[in-house]
């Protein structure tokens, strides 16, 4: 039986400005800002963090585990979510959520508690030194930045599966979810002199399987670092995205992949398309042809296109959902609003892209940049669409050309608000955003799998939550609304 | 034939066995076309002026 696909994504959002024009201090600044304006300045607990596990057993001897910053700035928020400075940029890890119409709204949350942070940071900055920040994942000069996204997985589906199973999708879904670019920023790519490509991301990837984020990025990741109980879950880190701006296509990105993951859990790998024989050069070559025409030579022997892969995952899913139900990542009705859209973005893109102009972001960042070309008469390499092509991801109201675009939102703006500050109800991130909200003063730390308390005398106390589907609403809001200090809840807890 | 007509009946050559349950709603689509004049006039207002500094600017570190 499948189990249920918690899922959540990460994002390390562009960052421009500040004084002496040190990322890593602004990314701060933002950061603290933001934690010192709201209701909690809770830390975070690095306790389990083992970011050098590798889910195929041994580390490759070539593998540079990724480095833990303690010291950077790292804060608990209300709603559950990770509030950090990652590298050099402020990184926002939605909580984890039950469903991907949920993982949608508090990643849309992201980027509103984004907003609000670095507006409060920018109102103890001189006027020259704003900051600004970008939902993207590239700077276009050969720097990428990432967006990642979790899910949970059986322990029992062998990792070796998971590689057969997912690369066909992770190679080709960008033909509905990448985020676009204009031209190319690494070698292989520069070499082929694009336009236009489908995916912010895709030339950044150089192997198929691998522990690294940063330099040789894989397209299967194998950080075996669950943050839950090992014996039972996977936490399978996907590295291989664009950050969406469209909320069509970060619920599609995320309801496809939780499908085809439940699938694979229930039918195992045989269902799955054959993978292509070069997935690194599959998925490369399919970033750089918009036209959806390039074709790849599979281990079937059978050549495929981004869409072949697509349309083929897509019958899969449909076929699993008749057959077994779509229990494991939504109820009926928004597990059939996933399978509708991304049949509607799948068939868009291929016969009408203006009909998914309003829910595929490369096709509406392409639109913009084609129609200001045409008006202007500008060459391909113009600086004024290479601007076009940065701004759609710019946070600010004013500026965003995102949310000038056309499109469709899938989530009421009430709902967003409330997300910034409420965690979901239905996984643990709902006891540790209540915690947070209700008893600040008295947590010492926090983080994925567990709340530590310290009530002023004694021993710190930990309340471990290893499964990610306890500490719901349904199990613990009761407790928490007797339990008027910490004290209490600790207390009520044991018995 | 209407643009949805045409859709339809490719998506029923190609995918014979899913065509029944799905449909593109392009009437959004084509309303989009019609509103891309006003939308460039949108977004040239709000277009970084100086598009070339703008871009050259921003530059980041690598990140995850």
């Amino acid at each position: 039986m499948a189990i249920a696909k918690v899922l959540g994504i990460e994002t390390e959002y562009g960052i421009a400005g500040g004084p002496d024009m040190d990322p890593i201090t602004a990314s701060s600044i933002v950061v603290n800002a933001y934690a010192q304006q709201g209701r909690t300045r809770i830390n975070w607990d690095f306790h389990g963090e083992t970011p050098e596990l590798d889910a195929r057993g041994l580390p490759g001897l070539t593998s540079f585990a990724p480095i833990v910053e303690t010291h950077l700035a790292n804060t608990v928020l209300t709603n559950g979510a990770r509030l950090y400075v990652d590298h050099a940029h402020p990184e926002y890890s939605s909580p984890e959520c039950r469903t991907p119409l949920e993982a949608t709204l508090f990643d849309v949350a992201g980027e509103e508690v984004m907003r609000r942070a670095v507006m409060v940071a920018n109102e103890s900055l001189n006027p020259e030194h704003m900051i600004t920040l970008y939902k993207n994942n590239s700077d276009g000069k050969g720097n990428s930045y990432g967006t990642h996204e979790n899910y949970l997985v059986s322990r029992d589906v062998d990792f070796s599966y998971v590689i057969r199973a997912m690369v066909p999708h992770f190679v080709s879904r960008q033909i509905i979810v990448g985020a676009g670019k204009l031209g190319a920023e690494t070698d292989h790519a520069i070499d082929a002199d694009p336009y236009f490509q489908l995916s912010q991301r895709a030339e950044f990837f150089e192997e198929v399987v691998g522990l690294e984020t940063t330099l040789k990025r894989p397209i299967i990741n194998t950080r075996d670092e669950p943050h839950s109980d090992a014996e039972r879950f996977r936490r399978l880190h996907v590295i291989i995205g664009d950050a969406n701006l469209s909320q069509v296509a970060t619920f599609v990105k995320l309801g496809s992949t939780a499908l085809l993951l439940a699938a694979l859990e229930d039918f195992g790998p045989e269902p799955f398309p054959s993978a292509p024989r070069h997935p690194v050069r599959a998925v490369r070559a399919y970033a750089l042809d918009p036209t959806l025409h390039a074709v790849e030579i599979c281990d079937d022997d059978q050549w495929r296109s981004a869409w072949d892969f697509q349309d083929q995952l897509w019958q899969l899913a449909d076929r699993y959902v008749t057959q077994r139900g779509g229990e494991a990542v939504a109820d009926d009705g928004e597990v059939t609003l996933i399978l509708r859209q991304w049949r509607e973005l799948l068939d868009g893109v291929r016969d009408d892209t203006d009909a998914v102009a309003d829910r595929v972001d490369w096709v509406a960042k392409l639109r913009v940049v084609n129609g200001i070309r045409e008006r202007y008469d500008l060459g391909p390499h113009d600086a004024k669409l290479r601007a076009i092509d940065l701004q759609y991801h710019d946070l600010r109201p004013e500026k965003s050309l995102a949310q000038r675009v056309g499109l469709t939102k899938l989530l009421d703006e009430g709902a967003v608000r409330e997300a910034v500050h409420n965690p979901p109800r239905t996984t643990r991130a709902f006891f540790r955003g209540q915690c947070v909200a209700r008893y600040p003063d008295q947590i010492a730390a926090a983080n994925w799998d567990s709340v530590v308390f310290d009530l002023g005398e004694g021993p710190l106390q930990r309340v471990p939550m290893l499964d990610p589907l306890r500490g719901t609403a349904a199990l613990t809001q009761d407790l928490l609304e007797v339990s008027s200090t910490a004290d209490e809840l600790l207390q009520a807890l044991d018995r | 034939m209407s643009e949805q007509e045409r859709i339809q009946k490719q998506r029923t050559e190609r995918t014979a066995d899913t065509a029944a349950e799905v449909s593109v709603d392009t009437t959004k689509g084509e309303q989009l076309k019609a509103e891309l004049d006003d939308l460039l006039d949108e977004i040239d207002e709000v277009l970084e002026e100086n598009a070339e500094e703008f871009v050259r600017n921003y530059v980041q570190k690598g990140g995850e």
